[in-house]
């Protein structure tokens, strides 16, 4: 199983409680905007601690509440890509790519720069300040930071959601591509569901 | 031009304010993390002591640091048995109290900068790999730098000036704690010194106006360098 999630978090006056395995492939996480999507990939990161629960991914438990077990989020080679790219405004493109393939160890590392570069078309953007991006641009570099940091899976928090019609089409050829060329498990949150009907190998729905 | 007395005030103050912004920028960083970061009981309390000096009159801040770091007082015996350092009538006097003096501004200036930082960089780092302290080295510190610039401008020029609390505390001793303000006002009590009170006051609007500049330079090139960060 690719990930293997059970776990349970009070957000607010809420309780959100999640249940779910998929296997290979994109696995979408469906459901209205504040049923705990966000959340979920969060805890998954280990950005935020869940009250209880388990979460495995490719057979490796990153956290378990009943065994103590609760790895910080540099240890979870997770590809975390945020709704807003979330690029660091004080480094250029390429030193934005680079920032966590310098932080995995060789033997993590399954992509080099010119690799990713030629993979998102970005050549032309390594230069340039985050500041002076498009929004399709800088996602497609915030993709190869996370692809570059060594990750074992990828979590994608609605990338597509400040983007127009021409520039979704595209990075969602690249999600494609991730997804059958590079075979990278993708746990993918969504609200629209033609991106999904789209991508989704999985559909898990989110009340 | 300028005499050898006066040249000897201008270096005096320019070594007091400097060593006062240099020894407070770590302690100013420490105390704006902890207020703009840190839940605990007693921050607002906290908060309170550092801008106190902001508020308080010059000279009652000057008799306090006289009680607490004066000869007799429990942190000046401390320092002078353990490091040696003594405050009363000298330089280092002087410079302590241009530190007191400094501090709030310099907290307040970078806790800002602090507090615009967006935390979910951070979160960003981390899942990228970086431990808590390589994302604060590689991502909050640089982006809090303008802050960390204006806190040195702000408590550099606040030095220069402080006059009531350092003559409270360290006196007026040429060549020791006679800084430029104090100096200029020892030149006013002596008639047909108005010149030198001249010389000494076009001084300070060059010191003052110089740093500005300077860090207006350097905010540029931040904020050219940086993509768009401004101060």
């Amino acid at each position: 199983m690719s990930f293997e999630i059970d776990i349970a978090r009070t957000l607010g006056t809420k309780r959100l409680a999640l249940r779910f395995q998929a296997g290979a492939g994109l696995t979408a996480l469906w459901g209205p905007s504040g049923a705990g999507k966000t959340s979920t990939l969060n805890m998954i990161a280990g950005l935020l601690r869940p009250d209880i629960g388990r979460i495995a991914v490719g057979g490796q438990t990153l956290f378990e509440s009943a065994k103590g077990i609760d790895l910080p989020p540099e240890r979870r080679r997770a590809g975390y890509i945020f709704q807003d790219g979330r690029l660091f405004p004080h480094r250029r493109v390429r030193a934005n790519l680079l920032y966590g393939q310098r932080l995995a160890d060789v033997a993590d590392r399954w992509m080099t720069l010119e690799e990713a570069v030629d993979f998102l078309g970005i050549a032309h953007l390594l230069d340039r300040w985050p500041a002076t991006l498009s929004g399709g641009e800088a996602q497609r570099v915030a993709i190869g930071r996370a692809l570059l940091s060594g990750p074992r899976f990828l979590l994608m928090d609605e990338p597509l959601s400040s983007l127009d019609a021409p520039r979704r089409a595209e990075i969602m050829t690249v999600i494609e591509r991730i997804r059958d060329e590079i075979k990278l498990p993708i746990l993918y949150v969504s609200h629209d569901r033609t991106e999904i009907d789209r991508l989704a190998t999985t559909t898990i729905r989110l009340d | 031009m300028l005499s050898l007395e006066e040249w000897e005030v201008v270096r005096l103050s320019l070594k007091v304010s400097g060593v006062a912004v240099v020894a407070t920028l770590p302690i100013a960083f420490a105390l704006a993390w902890l207020l703009a970061r840190g839940r605990f009981p007693g921050k607002l309390l906290l908060d309170g002591i550092v801008h106190l000096p902001l508020v308080l009159p010059p000279v009652v801040t000057g008799w306090l640091l006289l009680i607490a770091f004066g000869a007799q007082g429990p942190a000046g015996r401390f320092l002078a048995d353990w490091f040696g350092i003594g405050f009363v009538f000298h330089w280092t006097g002087a410079a302590l109290a241009a530190a007191v003096m400094a501090l709030p501004l310099m907290v307040r200036a970078i806790r800002l900068s602090i507090e615009a930082v967006d935390r979910r960089l951070e979160g960003a780092a981390r899942t990228l790999g970086a431990t808590p302290l390589h994302a604060f080295l590689t991502v909050t510190l640089p982006l809090s730098l303008p802050g960390v610039l204006a806190g040195i401008v702000l408590g550099f020029a606040r030095s220069i000036g402080e006059f009531g609390a350092t003559i409270t505390f360290a006196s007026n001793i040429p060549g020791e704690t006679r800084t430029l303000p104090i100096a200029i006002y020892t030149a006013l009590q002596i008639p047909g010194a108005e010149a030198q009170v001249t010389r000494l006051a076009l001084i300070s609007v060059a010191l003052s106006l110089g740093a500005l500049l300077i860090s207006e330079g350097l905010a540029r090139r931040i904020r050219r360098e940086g993509g768009g960060h401004v101060l």
